[in-house]
Formats: structure tokens, sequence, C-alpha cells
């Protein structure tokens, strides 16, 4: 990856977390820990890898998204926003009665939202769908889906973990956030589904191990992917709240929204954060 | 007496797949380890590229059927009536039903004519359930002709449906000229008395208990709701204005079936006795599924009784 290319994307990983705080901040409620974690991912994905129009965001031949881990729909809005299917105004109406930016993903009402998310485990199974369809259909999309590592301790995820490498859906690209906390605590202490990597390789998939705040990482994982001729499960080590300082690594802030004051000190490190890149 | 044909509306549904099969290509058919027994194995036998074992992993099979759907293709999926809308209900709800996919859901060895295998999958809940999901259409077709039509009717339904059948052979009924439509009761025969609204197996106790009744002299509609969601309310109100009285009849609890949809409907647009045959609130056990029914009062005999009943409470 050039120089220019990782500014580039560091930047707009960067406005996509203000969108997430404004977004939350305006909403009063919502996940920005497991958003901020993920927003890397996010917008490596919709700002370098996928085929994606923003204005033809029902295309059947478009590469298809799912957000297994739907309670960080405001990382998706975000990103969605800053790539152009939506006015980054709508940021501030999330959660808010008649928006179309529900707490948890809605595919019918969000433009660029593949699929409806939120109950944790089934989104995978969504994504195995699409990816099988693809395959079934003989078209050339390529699905990929973010779960949680708290949702991965749902069965459903393994069944579709089992059956994607059976009929070698190698057109689906999972990434595992694992950021290490939960609601209850610390992955470890409540249930932990480690070694992630291990699970998915027993269950026929191939894996990579990364740091999923590293776009230079990511980039070299989807490379593997794309090569695999099984699914491919990317082990995506991340920092829950990465980016404002007070969040990151704090369980207090899975599912809380910033009051004013932390709300203005979050925008303000995040602000600094973009100048200095 | 002549001999009677009978065949499972399993079988229809399984012969369905087939003939739709050999007409569009356009869909996919799944099953969850069950398809000799849900006949899904009919379509995997003819066409074996179309067809996807999910293994025994139902919520994992609603899941990949809402992400087909998603991505804009037909898609079927079986498994039993208690695994199907049971364990499943709430991938069912969330994945399917929330975004209005249209994912077809087979749901065969519904109720408590499963017989032999008893209470664990004798589903008696399964339309209490899926009435209670918004976007959702039921149909329970009451022979293996119904069966065959609905199918055929239900894949070219633009939202989530849930099709229930069952094991046991059960009277053919209808002849191959018969209209299905989602949405649409039949009356079987005409009566002033008293309105018997059935469905599934009971359709045929239904049509016997209008015989019984009409050698006692007693005039009986009969009507055949195939499709409890969305009901077809006018042709309940219809019945309770010109008969005054009203008897449903159901293979599944009188909580949440077609007796509480009924029950609902008439309680807001016209009120008279409304009598519920279905099993009362308890489980099933194992047993040959003809004399469960016996058993569970779930014959033409006792929606007889029934009708005597409700026409006793006109005013």
């Amino acid at each position: 990856m050039d120089g220019k290319t990782k500014l580039e994307l560091q930047k707009t990983a960067c406005k996509i977390r203000m969108g997430i705080i404004h977004g939350v901040h305006a909403a009063k409620s919502g996940h920005p820990g497991g958003s901020l974690s993920v927003a890397d991912i996010l917008t490596y994905l919709y700002f370098k890898e996928m085929n994606i129009d923003p204005a033809d965001p029902k295309n059947p031949n478009r590469d298809r998204f799912v957000l297994s881990k739907g309670h960080a729909a405001p990382a998706l809005y975000a990103t969605l926003a800053e790539r152009g299917y939506f006015d980054k105004q709508e940021l501030f109406s999330l959660r808010h009665i008649g928006s179309f930016l529900q707490g948890h993903p809605d595919m019918k009402n969000t433009p660029g939202v593949d699929m409806s998310t939120g109950s944790l485990g089934q989104g995978i199974s969504a994504a195995v769908g699409m990816a099988l369809s693809a395959k079934h259909f003989g078209d050339s999309y390529r699905v990929f889906a973010a779960l949680g590592d708290g949702e991965i301790e749902e069965g459903q995820v393994w069944e579709a973990a089992m059956f994607a490498a059976n009929k070698k859906l190698n057109n689906l690209i999972v990434f595992v956030d694992l950021n290490g906390l939960q609601i209850d605590g610390t992955i470890e202490e409540v249930n932990s589904a480690r070694p992630v990597d291990k699970k998915f390789e027993a269950f026929g998939w191939n894996t990579a191990e990364i740091d999923g705040n590293d776009f230079e990482q990511i980039e070299k994982a989807l490379a593997a992917a794309k090569a695999s001729d099984k699914p491919f499960a990317i082990i995506a080590n991340t920092i829950k709240g990465k980016g404002v300082s007070f969040m990151e690594n704090s369980v207090g802030w899975h599912g809380k929204a910033p009051d004013d004051e932390q709300y203005a000190q979050a925008i303000a490190e995040l602000e600094t954060a973009l100048a200095a890149l | 007496m002549a001999d009677i044909k009978t065949v499972a509306t399993r079988v229809g549904y399984g012969e369905a797949l087939v003939e739709l099969g050999k007409l569009r290509d356009d869909f996919i058919v799944m099953d969850a380890d069950l398809a000799a027994a849900t006949q899904t194995g009919k379509f995997k036998a003819a066409f074996p590229e179309r067809f996807y074992d999910c293994g025994i992993a139902e919520q994992n099979m609603l899941g990949i059927a809402a992400g087909i759907a998603a991505t804009g293709k037909k898609v079927i999926v079986s498994s039993f009536a208690m695994f199907a809308a049971g364990r499943a209900f709430e991938q069912i709800r969330n994945s399917v039903c929330y975004p209005k996919l249209p994912v077809i859901i087979g749901a065969t060895h519904a109720g408590i004519s499963v017989g032999e295998d008893g209470a664990t999958h004798q589903c008696l809940e399964d339309i209490a359930l899926m009435r209670s999901l918004p976007n959702m259409t039921i149909i329970n077709p009451a022979d293996a002709v119904e069966a065959k039509k609905a199918v055929f009717a239900a894949i070219e339904h633009n939202g989530p449906a849930y099709m229930r059948f069952g094991r046991y052979a059960v009277p053919v009924i209808f002849g191959d000229d018969y209209d299905f439509k989602i949405g649409k009761a039949n009356v079987l025969r005409e009566g002033g008395d008293v309105a018997i609204i059935a469905t599934g197996l009971m359709v045929d106790e239904a049509l016997k208990a209008y015989d019984i009744l009409k050698g006692e002299g007693i005039s009986a509609r009969v009507i055949n709701m195939a499709t409890i969601k969305p009901l077809d309310t006018e042709a309940v109100i219809a019945a309770a204005r010109d008969t005054g009285a009203i008897v449903t009849a159901e293979e599944h609890s009188v909580i949440g079936g077609l007796g509480s949809a009924v029950c609902e409907t008439l309680s807001e647009a016209c009120p008279v006795p409304v009598l519920k045959l279905g099993v009362y609130d308890r489980f099933g056990y194992s047993g040959p599924a003809g004399k469960l029914l016996d058993e569970f009062g779930l014959r033409a005999a006792n929606i007889a009784e029934k009708a005597k009943a409700a026409i006793a409470l006109k005013k």
C-alpha cells in the first residue's frame, strides 16, 4: 500500500469515527465501542475493496456486506454516509422516530444496507446464503461480513461456519472484530471463544490473524482471502473504542452515549488526529 | 362404500416441488436432514444440483434462506413444523419477516397426527407463533390437491410464507380443477344454522360433521380456511351474520390458532358465539395418528357436538 492511499484511508476512517460519535451522541444511546473498533475494516471495505456504487445501491451484481454485529450500526451508517449513499446530516437522526437509521440495520429503508441484522449470530447465516446464491446462480459478486467476538458465542455462527466450509463458499470473507470486550466484561471473563482462528480452521476455513486497525494488514489479509479455496475468516485484533482516548479498551463504552462534555472531547480528539494526518 | 383416496398433504407438497422444478429453475430447495420425511427428497432426486441440505441446523437454514432471498432469488426450506416454527422462530422473525423476504417455509409433520413420535414432535403451536409475526402468510392445506396448488401460489407470493403440511394420509377433497387463492376461504357446504370454519385435516371432518348434522335436521355451512393469515375476514363475518353461530376446527392448540383468529375478527366486527375445537392447552403423546385424533376429540362427531352447543348459545 502506498503512503498516499494509506493516508487517505486514515483520514476517511477518522471522519467515519466522527460520524459514529455524532450519531450516538444525537441518539443519546447506541454502541460506540464496537463501532469504533470495526471502523477501519469498514473503511477499507467500502473505500478500497468492494465493488459497489452508491448511486445504484440495489445493483444485483454488487458485492454484499453483512454487519452481523448489528449493534455497530453507527459505524456502518457513518461509512455509508461518507461513501455517499446518503447525506451525512442524516447521522444526527440516528435512532430518532421516523429516521431510516434504526438502532440496528434495516435493509428495507436504508440505502446501502444489504441485510437487516441485530439479533446476534443471524447475519453470518444470511451472508452464507448470499454467497451460496452467488455460487448457485453463477454470479461473480463476493460477500463480506463482520462478526463480533462476543457474537461468536452464539451457536448459529458455528452452524453457518460448518455449512459454508462444506459448500466451499470461497466467495465469503468474514471479519471477526476481536476487540476482547463484551457487555458483561472481557470475553475471557464471560465465555471466551478463543482461540478464534483455530475454531474456524477446525470448521474448514482458512484464516489470517491481523491488527484490524491497520490498513496494510487488512489489505494483506484480503489478498490471501481472495486466493483462498475455502471461506476465509480474518481474525482482526482491534481496540474497542479506538480513536477516542477515554473509550478505548473500556467495557463501559460498549453501549452508552457520551454526554455533551464527552462528546465535545471526543470530537476534538478526532479533529486533532485528522489535522495531524 | 367407494374407496376414499387418502394422501398426506406433505406428499402433495413434494410432488409440487418436482413439478415446479420442471417449469422453472430460479429457486433453491433446502432441508435440514429430513428430506425423505418432508418429501423434499423427491425434488432432491429430480434436481440434485438445486437442492442443499443444511444438516440438523434449522436456525442456520432459515438465515441462509433469508440471505438467498435478499439476493432476489426464490428459496423453499423444509423441516418439521416443530423445528421450523419453533426452533427457528427468532430467525424467521428477525431475518425473514422483518425484512419481508420471500422465503417459503414448508413445515411438515404438524399437529398431533405425527403420531408415534410423541409430544416433542407434535407441534401444536406453530400457527400461533407464525400468526404473531408481521408480514407472514400462513397456509394450512386440507388435502394433497390443495397442498400442491398452494405451493404454486406461494412461489409467486412476494413475502414470507409458512406452509403447514401433515404426515398422516387424509382424504382427497378437491378435484384438479380446484382454484386455490391465498387469502380466500371456500364455502364447501351451504347452511344457515351454524358455520363450521375448519382448516387442515379438520376440513374433511367438518364435511362429515355436515352430514351428521343434516341427519339431525341442522343445516351447517362448512368453510375451508386454508389461509389462516391473512384471514378471509369477509367470509368469517358473512358466516357470523348469516348463521349466528360459529365452530372452528383445527389440529392445533386452541390458543392462538384459527379459532383465536376467528374470535379476534368477530369480537370486533360481529360478535356471535364461537366454540373452538382443537387441542386444549396440553401436550400430545405417542400413538397411531387415527387413534390420537379420536382421543383428542378431533373428529366429525366432536364438531357436530360443538355445532349444537354453539346453536344453543344463540340469543
